[in-house]
């Protein structure tokens, strides 16, 4: 049992060590006769102690992939490797690799100790060990007073806490999180995202974070994986998830967009409303006619007659929100464009009017090709 | 309509759903009192008359000569009905026991295992004893052991415990089942991935919480067990009297106040079995 925990054969490349979990090729469909293909061939490489989120719609199969990699599911087709090694024929107790369940799932005939004690006594681990690392992580999640409590008798926050320590306890090589936050309240969420990120950087786990939400994923992640429909449609640090989606889909899951028509010729991109910039376009791209995305907190407007380098626009709708106002505009072409001007003390006047016209500039470098 | 009265109508308006919700109240229909009372009544009115005269000292079960504890001491000193008491407790200790453990299997197989073919086919087939009628498996149980019987020579309580277990299975399996189906199956997820194996998972954590449901199934199999007449007195061999068919084969002859005693010693057992088994579930949740 001990073997499970000891680290595989020394890898061989740099790529290769810091890999803990791959997925190549996975498949998972429900259903023998008419199946529903939940995973259609993903295939993801997770590193080693990073923060790693899937992020996507309801039903897109965040919740399988994880059930994959815990063992729970049989993938259809696949390989999944853990530090190199194929763990695709394991069963969940043989993978080191723990969950903290969605519903929390904490055993309710035992305290919030013996809970935590599970996985170290199924693993051997001696009488004085486990005590130890009982208290360990008590310590850690800051629950050492309610040691002996009914699980029953806990808040949804301390439960929580409890469901982490079990999964952190043994020690895993990899913990994953199904949408641990999500039936928490606001403020309780966001106390609970810092304290996740502490978990994380003090215990050196690769942890695998699913959510749907957008932001939690962004200040979250190290990397993050946007998965719709059974696919994995890109993967990357946040800024270039949210800077360089490659395709509309995961531009318009993550912050505000707006999509804009234009024509690519090389590195240069004309957009229909007028107005060239310098791109570097996806691979697999061909010049023509293309998409392309602009942020609206980069693009800025200002009143008046649009001189070199500024598109002419119709302001629609002003939307104040406290700290930004974003204006509803219309280019030239009829394509609707938000712009979002953060608010700066007591220069009222520079922003123009409801129904006026006025000249929009996008930054050099705002512009993204999408790829569809 | 004046703006006073356009208030009132909609404060009315207001007030109404409230209204409505206390009338749901199925307290409010007429005649709800005297129908309960007369259920009451209708329960435990002979109960009572049966309690009241195992004290009677006369010989009589309609006229009442003054309170004794004589036919207490009459069932506790006849040596027929101790030998039964002993045979009962023992028939339905064995048979409950047998049954909860093949009853939580069957659950198990019915509830904990991926969707199979027949899976419905069984959970019916485990059920449909419940809707034979007794005499009909009891007709059926004189033959087959009859023909045992004769071919082996063996006469003992194998074949009253046998039956017993039989038709205590399914009152065992309902509440097994009813309790695994209400009970959390990601917890089991949650042992398997914190390294239990298979057995593990049984043992440490869907048998201590399925366990109020193991001991609702075992007292129910208990007393079904300990008041069955048909299928007994059809199975016993010469001289394996339980207390039920003791208790018949005195109504053929006179009828004393010693049934009504020993009648009152079951129903006192029952309700204490009954009150520990609710003591006991209470606790566990
Ligand atoms: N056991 C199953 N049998 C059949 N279909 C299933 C099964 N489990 C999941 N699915 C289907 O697979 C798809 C993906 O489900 P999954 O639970 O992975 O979604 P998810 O991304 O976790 O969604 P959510 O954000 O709502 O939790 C869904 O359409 C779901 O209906
Ligand atoms: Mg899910």
């Amino acid at each position: 049992m001990n073997a499970l925990h000891s680290t595989a054969a020394p890898p061989s490349s740099a790529a290769e060590r810091e890999t803990a979990i791959e997925a190549r090729g996975i498949t998972k469909i429900f259903g023998a006769a008419n199946g529903f293909m939940a995973l259609d061939n993903v295939s993801v490489a997770i590193r080693r102690n990073e923060f790693f989120t899937l992020l996507g719609p309801s039903g897109c199969g965040k919740t399988t992939l994880l059930r994959v990699i815990a063992g729970f599911e049989p993938p259809t087709m696949g390989v999944l490797s853990l530090n190199g090694r194929d763990i695709s024929q394991l069963p969940p107790n043989k993978r080191p690799v723990n969950t903290v369940f969605q519903n929390y799932a904490l055993f309710p005939h035992m305290s919030v100790a013996n809970n935590i004690a599970f996985g170290l006594e199924m693993l051997g681990k001696s009488k004085s060990e486990i005590k130890d690392t009982v208290t360990e992580m008590l310590k850690l999640v800051q629950m050492e007073h309610l040691r002996s409590r009914r699980t029953s008798e806990l808040s949804g926050g301390q439960q929580q806490r409890v469901a982490l320590a079990r999964a952190l306890a043994p020690k895993p090589e990899v913990l994953l999180l199904d949408e641990p936050l999500s039936a928490l309240d606001l403020k309780l969420r966001k106390e609970m995202q810092i304290e996740l990120k502490r978990l994380q950087h003090e215990t050196g786990i690769t942890f695998i974070f699913v959510t749907h939400d957008q932001e939690e994923a962004l200040t979250m992640s190290d990397r993050i994986a946007v998965m719709s429909a059974g696919k994995i449609l890109q993967v990357g640090s946040p800024r270039e998830i949210y800077a360089k989606p490659a395709e509309r889909f995961v531009a318009n899951f993550i912050g505000e967009s707006n999509f804009l028509n234009a024509t690519l010729a090389g590195d240069s991109v004309t957009l229909d409303a007028g107005g060239r910039f310098t791109v570097t376009p996806p691979e697999g791209v061909a010049d023509g006619e293309v998409s392309v995305l602009v942020r609206p907190e980069h693009a800025s407007v200002r009143a008046g007659e649009p001189g070199a380098g500024e598109l002419a626009v119709t302001v629609e709708t002003i939307v104040y929100s406290g700290d930004a106002t974003t204006l509803h505009l219309k280019l030239a072409t009829g394509e609707t464009f938000k712009a979002k001007q953060p608010n700066a003390p007591a220069e009222a006047g520079v922003l123009p009017a409801e129904g006026d016209s006025a000249a929009l500039t996008i930054a050099p470098g705002a512009v993204t090709v999408l790829k569809d | 309509m004046s703006e006073a009265s356009l208030t009132t109508a909609i404060v009315e308006e207001r007030v109404k759903p409230a209204k409505r919700r206390r009338a749901y109240n199925v307290r409010r229909l007429p005649g709800f009192a005297p129908i309960a009372l007369f259920t009451f009544f209708a329960l435990y009115a002979p109960l009572s008359i049966l309690v009241f005269y195992s004290f009677n000292a006369g010989t009589s079960l309609a006229i009442w000569e003054g309170f004794s504890l004589r036919w207490y001491q009459q069932a506790a000193n006849n040596a027929q009905v101790l030998d039964a008491a002993v045979r009962s407790l023992l028939l339905a200790a064995v048979s409950a026991s047998v049954a909860s453990v093949a009853a939580t299997m069957a659950a198990l197989a019915t509830t904990r295992t991926r969707r199979f073919k027949g899976r419905t086919m069984i959970y019916a087939l485990i059920n449909q004893p419940l809707m034979v009628p007794e005499i009909v498996t009891a007709v059926a149980l004189l033959i087959v052991f009859a023909w045992i019987k004769v071919a082996t020579g063996y006469t003992g309580m194998i074949y009253l415990i046998a039956a017993h277990t039989a038709f205590c299975i399914p009152f065992c399996y309902l509440p097994i089942r009813a309790r695994l189906e209400t009970m959390d199956d990601t917890l089991e997820v949650a042992a398997r991935d914190l390294y239990a194996p298979p057995l593990k998972v049984l043992t440490r954590v869907t048998l201590p919480l399925l366990w109020p449901g193991i001991i609702a199934g075992y007292m129910l199999a208990f007393v079904i067990s300990l008041d069955d007449v048909v299928i007994t007195e059809f199975v016993k061999s010469a001289g394996q009297e339980t207390i039920p068919t003791y208790m018949l084969g005195q109504l053929r002859r006179v009828v004393t106040p010693e049934v009504n005693a020993i009648s009152t010693v079951i129903l006192v057992a029952g309700a204490v079995l009954v009150t520990l088994f609710f003591w006991i579930s209470r606790g566990r949740r």
